[in-house]
């Protein structure tokens, strides 16, 4: 990450959080630190239809170097990786659950992360989940919500900027290789 | 530890937003790519980038790098959630129309538009069965009225060019919303520094950069900027399966930048209405000083509107900063009550001298360049009468809000004095 601490800007846009839960679900630090520290991501809600929006997310994040585990009770293999059924189902430890399910099926995930003893889950985007986030975060996981780690990722390694995009990155540093 | 959260400021993001010095060279400056195209890192993510699913740059009829720094402080600037660059203010308003349009469909517009967007509405739409009715902006009964069941969009301009009428933002975007349209707004006159619509509730605002953006009279370009809060969901063009993406949903996909990923990767690629990545540069270099041009703008062109309102040669000023303008409140809720640098004045002529008149005092500017364009560093004029508009009969000209007597001025950042001296010497010679 080079020396010291990160830009030092706001990332205001596009949620529906308020100031408070921006805080608390939407930390940038925390955010960069879920991007830079982890590799392997289970995606609970990973479609196999290759036009739905988790498939783009996934094949961006592959094209990244994560493992991308798809969590489908639909089974058999999406983007060349085993589906499970459940986080629970998981055999081997993931750093991070990504969420692509309806709010009312996200307590029921937040659980299984938390049983499973996964260190950080993340709502993504425009989901209705504020209270399998705070399930979580009384567990001692990392939360992120109402964000997407498609578009988070591009923000903070650049490429986002490159469509045109507000990242609302406002720095005078130079750019750090990897995540800004 | 936690890092302290900052907001940055508008002077601030004028020179830094969208640009972070490179990884390799740190240049300070922002680099002119004039390259057409970008060697890929290997086929799979060339498919990738194809797809849509790697954000990056193919070819610069799509998206360049100087060109996204241009686009991303723009978007900064609006309060914008991104935003297109196009090969002119034109462009980005017919790249706006084509992403959210299809044939059929109808749109409500204010009849005080540039007389080239009139053109496009009215002709260049009307070629792909697309119908505009043109609204008085100035009231909000009449915009009601005219939207029916097949309008997609209202469209207006912040500062109205050239009859400085003001666009009464908010209760139109309230009528948009309540009709779940958008607001597309033109702040090409007002720019960012004086009036951001979309922090009024505007979906869309866009830009002739050519003008106050870019501010030198160097380079045509235009921008489109959208809020990233409308929701397409019910927006056919939007958040139906595009066939040029194997049934891609733009909405569902990209969100909050499916209309913005939509007018790139369709839109601009397929008209091929892109910019040049030496004009975004050239572009930039002005967005980086704006306040401090548009401040002064302002204050020029509000001295010479009131010396011009007390010249005995002067019949009358449209200038919405004077408080006997219609709009005058408005300009004072919008813009602060300085409603740009544009505006038009009528010269003290005798019935039926009124064009020759305004030929005799273009003749006689010294400073005033006589010219087509607005929103350079230096005072611009133009006589539509015997101009862009010389075809048309006097009482046409009337007709069309462009009476014979018509001047129209883009105030720039000359010495105030000696603007004043050009236009007091220009009239007593006009009606000597």
């Amino acid at each position: 990450m080079g020396s010291g601490s990160g830009p030092a800007c706001d990332i205001r846009l596009n949620t529906r959080l308020t100031e408070d839960q921006r805080r608390r679900f939407q930390n940038v630090d925390t955010i960069r630190r879920l991007l830079r520290e982890s590799r392997t991501i289970a995606m609970v809600g990973l479609s196999s239809d290759p036009a739905k929006a988790s498939q783009f997310v996934a094949t961006y994040l592959q094209h990244e170097g994560y493992r991308v585990v798809p969590v489908n009770p639909s089974g058999g293999e999406i983007l060349g990786e085993r589906a499970w059924p459940d986080v629970a189902s998981v055999p081997f430890p993931v750093d991070l659950v990504d969420v692509f399910r309806p709010g009312r099926e996200c307590v029921a995930v937040a659980e299984q992360a938390i049983a499973a003893g996964v260190p950080a889950i993340w709502f993504q985007l425009r989901i209705d989940a504020l209270k399998a986030a705070e399930l979580a975060e009384r567990a001692g996981l990392a939360v992120v919500l109402d964000r997407c780690v498609k578009m988070e990722h591009g923000r903070w390694a650049g490429s986002l900027h490159w469509a045109g995009m507000n990242t609302e990155i406002v720095t005078a540093r130079k750019r750090q290789r990897g995540l800004v | 530890m936690a890092t302290p959260r900052h907001r940055f400021g508008f002077e601030t993001r004028m020179l830094h937003a969208g640009h972070v010095p490179d990884t390799e060279v740190g240049a300070r400056a922002v680099p002119i790519y004039q390259t057409t195209s970008f060697v890929f890192d290997d086929p799979e993510t060339a498919a990738q980038l194809f797809e849509l699913k790697q954000y990056g740059n193919i070819y610069t009829r799509i998206a360049n790098p100087t060109t996204a720094v241009f686009e991303e402080r723009v978007a900064s600037l609006e309060n914008a959630t991104g935003a297109v660059a196009t090969a002119s203010g034109m462009a980005a308003q017919f790249v706006t129309f084509m992403t959210l349009l299809q044939p059929g469909d109808e749109m409500v517009a204010s009849a005080h538009l540039y007389g080239g967007s009139i053109t496009q509405l009215t002709h260049t739409l009307k070629k792909l069965s697309i119908d505009v009715r043109f609204v008085d902006p100035t009231l909000l009964d009449q915009w009601e009225s005219a939207i029916g069941p097949r309008t997609r969009a209202l469209y207006g301009e912040t500062i109205g060019n050239p009859r400085g009428s003001i666009l009464d933002l908010e209760p139109l975007a309230q009528l948009a919303e309540s009709r779940r349209i958008p607001l597309i707004v033109d702040n090409t006159f007002a720019t960012p520094w004086l009036c951001r619509p979309l922090d009024w509730g505007a979906t869309i605002t866009l830009h002739s950069a050519t003008k106050f953006l870019g501010g030198h009279g160097t380079s045509i370009g235009g921008v489109l900027a959208e809020a990233g809060r409308f929701d397409y969901s019910h927006f056919p063009t939007i958040a139906e399966p595009s066939p040029a993406y194997h049934g891609l949903n733009f909405y569902e996909t990209f969100g909050h930048y499916g209309f913005l990923m939509k007018a790139r990767a369709e839109t601009v690629r397929d008209t091929g209405a892109c910019i040049s990545p030496t004009n975004a540069f050239l572009l930039l270099q002005g967005v980086e000083t704006l306040s401090v041009r548009m401040e002064r703008h302002v204050t020029n062109a509000m001295a010479v509107a009131r010396f011009l309102a007390e010249h005995a040669a002067v019949a009358w000023v449209e200038y919405a900063g004077l408080p006997e303008h219609p709009q005058h409140e408005l300009a004072q809720k919008y813009v602060g009550g300085r409603p740009g640098a544009v505006f038009a004045f009528g010269i003290a002529a005798s019935s039926g001298d009124e064009r020759a008149a305004g030929s005799r005092f273009i003749r006689a500017l010294q400073i005033f360049s006589h010219l087509a364009n607005v929103g350079d560093a230096r005072s611009l004029v133009i006589h539509p009468a015997s101009t862009t508009h010389q075809q048309l009969s006097d009482d046409e000209l009337v007709r069309c809000g462009v009476p014979p007597e018509m001047i129209r001025l883009s105030v720039g950042l000359e010495t105030l004095e000696d603007l004043l001296w050009d236009l007091d010497q220009a009239l007593h010679a006009t009606s000597d």
